[in-house]
């Protein structure tokens, strides 16, 4: 069987910047709108996310208490992928629409944590501490905030998608996992519809406190992912974004608007020793940029993290050097296990404007673009593991 | 050689296990035959202030640390190590196709947590800004990656070299079943000939238990620790939480075949179905685990009257075992009074992330052996659930197709199917 098409119907959109791909849009194109808070979490920042009329995708109260805020943002975000899509409340195609989500955990409850450490150097046995404080002060509910799957879960409840539900972990990488593997099944007929995407709250100490102490969050403030220099490492932001992906005859059946094209999905896993990561994202982007075509414009991950940030622009500037980048990071943050759904959704827009938000101040690589876009690159490289490199049409 | 709409067969040349009743299969399926439990109190951590104490640990991996992201890549570690050796394929450590493994969701423990407020000198009030201040000093620089999600799955692509971006993935207490479908999925289009499928789980630790406990989703029968998991009877009051993992090498027919390599049986089927009803509870009607069933089955191109046994879900909550009595009841019709299903859980707990790999293995010893492991823990039944739960003792029969269900908070239900033998 020949391999099928794979579009874009439905973008649903959140980050510091704004609420929906208009939001994103208008704040785009003003360059010096970027919203970053360096007291909460300092010596580190993070970029907040907007504040969200939650009614507005989430009607019942009892399901916005029941979540914590990583999953608001991407049940929300899934809800305006389901809106633009035409897909919303439409309950025999959400009965089947397949659903992949790229996601980590939930929030501690910060207060619990507190009192336990607290009380522990004076505890008799600091074991028995944990038992009795867990058991009587926390909300058992929290459980349910705090698995993985379970944004997936309220997506489903909240939204009615039912046709599946697969969540795929391991930070930035999954979300390359997540549109690969429902890229691939669109392809051979193994699904025709699926609401791909994932949702991180950067506003949390217990998650900065895990890339605190692998020293790649930066200190000291906002600067350009390439501008970062001797104090390189992510600023990580909060949001969320879902795309719904379908068979081209399957959006046209239904008469769905085509956004854009989902042209490839390459997912590595190369080891970083040496000049291996250049190397592998060189080879793969010069097959994207023969996909693409001309006209091409690069939507780059670069978290900001030193060597393979560095290795990611080398290879950039080699492989593509006509094509114009615009750096995610710049912009919004760091959103982890949302980053490449983030950067295709960006994607999109930048594909619907046909062309790209102008540079943003200072950041070297990011240089006025003169052409057209008629197709994105789009590039995630892990701070740990993990490269992806998508390939977005024009619809 | 294809199914009967054309796709790759997906055949099992390898499998590995470990669980609480022990380390590879021999040793698990005697056990499991012989009707043993693996429950036992729990002896890692103090259980004062707890209301249940018991789990299937499994307590012969050691872990440094000691913690369940550790714990869990062992495991799988052993169970890939068995199933790849079993399988022979590829050279050792170059293996021919991509991983897929469920893995719990990891965090940061109180051990770490502990060691960062001590090496932060708050005094007074400890808050996360202190944790925060001294985690930055590089001198916890291990437990950034130890905790990561994707570790457990990088690790293992290091050790087994396979091919690509590994994916590991949750569906709650159907992962491992997921893990598998994803495997087969991706042999069905073309992509590979050959998968490794993983699922591990070693989170039974302190806050696991309590979150499960705060839920009163677990037995508190705790005396004796080995009559506590008892599916399908009247006066079941929960599930037990249960470790382990288990290993799949899939393959295509064609490549299995090629190769000389022993087909121990046929991933025939995978079936699933969300279900937006409840974050723990199930739709009423039981039509998302109805139409996941059905689903595997038509997948498989199979009828319900071809199903021979079923390898239950079976957890030993009230509702689960109720749920699944009338799911199977309502595909499998009439006959399923006499269709014989039984719980690995009874005697292994709930391996949670594993349970669906775990239990698919465990599938494929039945047909291996024409024997299905018992139920049991079954002294008062269910007047409620009139099935064939292969009550205490395990019984020969002819097994050819067996249904493996998984389900899963969240509204996950995935089901697969396993047969004995390939047929065209």
């Amino acid at each position: 069987m020949s391999a099928r098409d794979v579009v874009i119907t439905g973008v649903g959109l959140i980050s510091s910047l704004g609420d929906g791909l208009e939001a994103h849009a208008a704040a785009l194109a003003d360059p010096a709108a970027v919203r970053v808070d360096s007291a909460t979490y300092a010596p580190f920042s993070v970029h907040p996310a907007v504040a969200l009329e939650l009614d507005r995708q989430i009607p019942k109260k009892l399901d916005q208490k029941q979540m914590e805020p990583w999953q608001r943002l991407g049940t929300y975000a899934a809800g305006l992928a389901l809106d633009m899509a035409g897909l919303k409340g439409d309950k025999d195609k959400l009965a089947e629409l397949q659903l992949i989500v790229a996601a980590g955990g939930g929030e501690r409850d910060y207060n619990v944590d507190s009192q336990i450490l607290t009380q522990m150097p004076t505890a008799a046995n600091p074991e028995v501490l944990i038992n009795e404080k867990l058991m009587s002060e926390l909300r058992p509910t929290l459980f349910l905030a705090q698995l993985s799957n379970l944004l997936a879960g309220n997506i489903s409840i909240v939204h009615g998608v039912t046709g599946a539900s697969r969540t795929f972990m391991g930070e930035e990488q999954c979300g390359v996992d997540a549109f690969r593997i429902a890229f691939e099944r669109i392809r051979a007929g193994q699904g025709d519809r699926f609401l791909v995407g994932g949702s991180y709250n950067a506003e949390r100490a217990d998650s900065l406190l895990i890339f605190a102490m692998g020293g790649f969050l930066r200190q000291g403030g906002y600067a350009p992912v390439d501008a970062r220099g001797e104090g390189a490492g992510f600023i990580l932001g909060s949001g969320g974004a879902f795309l719904v992906l379908e068979a081209r005859e399957a959006a046209q059946a239904r008469g769905a608007p085509i956004l854009a094209t989902l042209q490839s999905v390459v997912a590595r896993r190369t080891p970083r020793s040496g000049n291996g990561l250049g190397q592998s994202l060189a080879v793969d982007l010069k097959i994207a940029a023969e996909i693409a075509g001309p006209d091409a414009v690069v939507i780059s991950g670069a978290t900001g993290a030193k060597d393979i940030t560095g290795a990611e622009l080398r290879a950039l500037a080699a492989t593509v050097p006509e094509a114009p980048v615009r750096f995610t990071g710049n912009r919004l943050g760091h959103v982890l296990e949302a980053h490449f759904p983030v950067s295709l959704a960006l994607a999109v827009l930048a594909l619907r404007e046909g062309r790209l938000w102008p540079p943003t101040p200072g950041s070297a690589a990011e240089r006025q673009q003169a052409g057209a876009a008629r197709a994105a690159i789009v590039t995630s490289v892990g701070h740990m593991r993990g490269e992806g490199i998508a390939v977005v049409g024009q619809a | 050689m294809k199914d009967s709409i054309g796709r790759p067969v997906v055949v099992v040349t390898g499998i590995g296990l470990v669980t609480s009743l022990g380390q590879g299969k021999a040793d698990n399926w005697a056990a499991l035959s012989a009707g043993r439990s693996g429950i036992r109190r729990i002896s890692r951590f103090p259980v004062d202030g707890l209301k249940t104490t018991i789990a299937g640990t499994v307590d012969f991996v050691p872990a440094e640390p000691f913690c369940a992201a550790q714990l869990s890549e062992n495991f799988a570690r052993l169970a890939a190590e068995e199933a790849i050796g079993e399988a022979a394929v590829g050279i050792r450590g170059d293996f021919p196709g991509p991983l897929f493994i469920a893995v719990p969701p990891v965090e940061m423990e109180w051990p770490q947590r502990a060691a960062l407020a001590k090496a932060s000198g708050a005094s007074g009030e400890v808050t996360y800004a202190d944790l925060l201040r001294v985690a930055a000093t590089g001198a916890f620089k291990p437990w950034h990656d130890l905790f990561l999600f994707g570790t457990v799955a990088d690790r293992l692509a290091d050790t087994f070299g396979t091919k690509g971006s590994p994916i590991s993935l949750s569906t709650a207490c159907s992962s491992g079943a997921t893990a598998i479908q994803l495997g087969v999925e991706a042999i069905r289009r073309g992509e590979t000939d050959a998968a490794l499928c993983i699922g591990t789980d070693g989170s039974v630790q302190a806050e696991a238990l309590i979150r499960f406990s705060l839920l009163s989703a677990l037995s508190t029968q705790n005396d004796p620790p080995e009559g506590a998991s008892k599916p399908f009877s009247k006066n079941r009051d929960g599930f037990v939480m249960g470790e382990g993992a288990a290993a799949l090498v899939l393959e295509s027919y064609a490549s299995a075949k090629a190769r000389g390599a022993r087909i121990l049986g046929v991933i025939a089927g995978c079936g699933e179905k969300g279900d937006g009803f409840h974050r723990t509870r199930t739709s009423p009607d039981g039509m998302p685990a109805i139409l996941a069933m059905r689903g595997a089955i038509a997948d498989a191109g199979l009828t319900p009257d071809d199903i021979d046994y079923v390898n239950a879900h079976g957890t030993s909550t009230p509702e689960n075992d109720k749920m699944e009595c009338l799911g199977c009841m309502s595909v499998i019709g009439d006959r399923m009074k006499s269709v014989p299903i039984s719980s690995n859980k009874s005697m292994i707990g709930h391996t949670l992330t594993a349970a669906g790999a775990v239990e698919a293995v465990f599938s494929l010893l039945t047909l291996q052996h024409q024997r299905i492991p018992p139920t049991i823990n079954h002294h008062m039944p269910d007047p409620a659930i009139p099935l064939d739960v292969v009550p205490n003792v395990a019984r020969d029969a002819r097994v050819r197709h067996v249904m493996s269900n998984s389900f899963g908070f969240g509204g996950q239900n995935t089901v697969l199917i396993l047969s004995g033998e390939v047929r065209a």
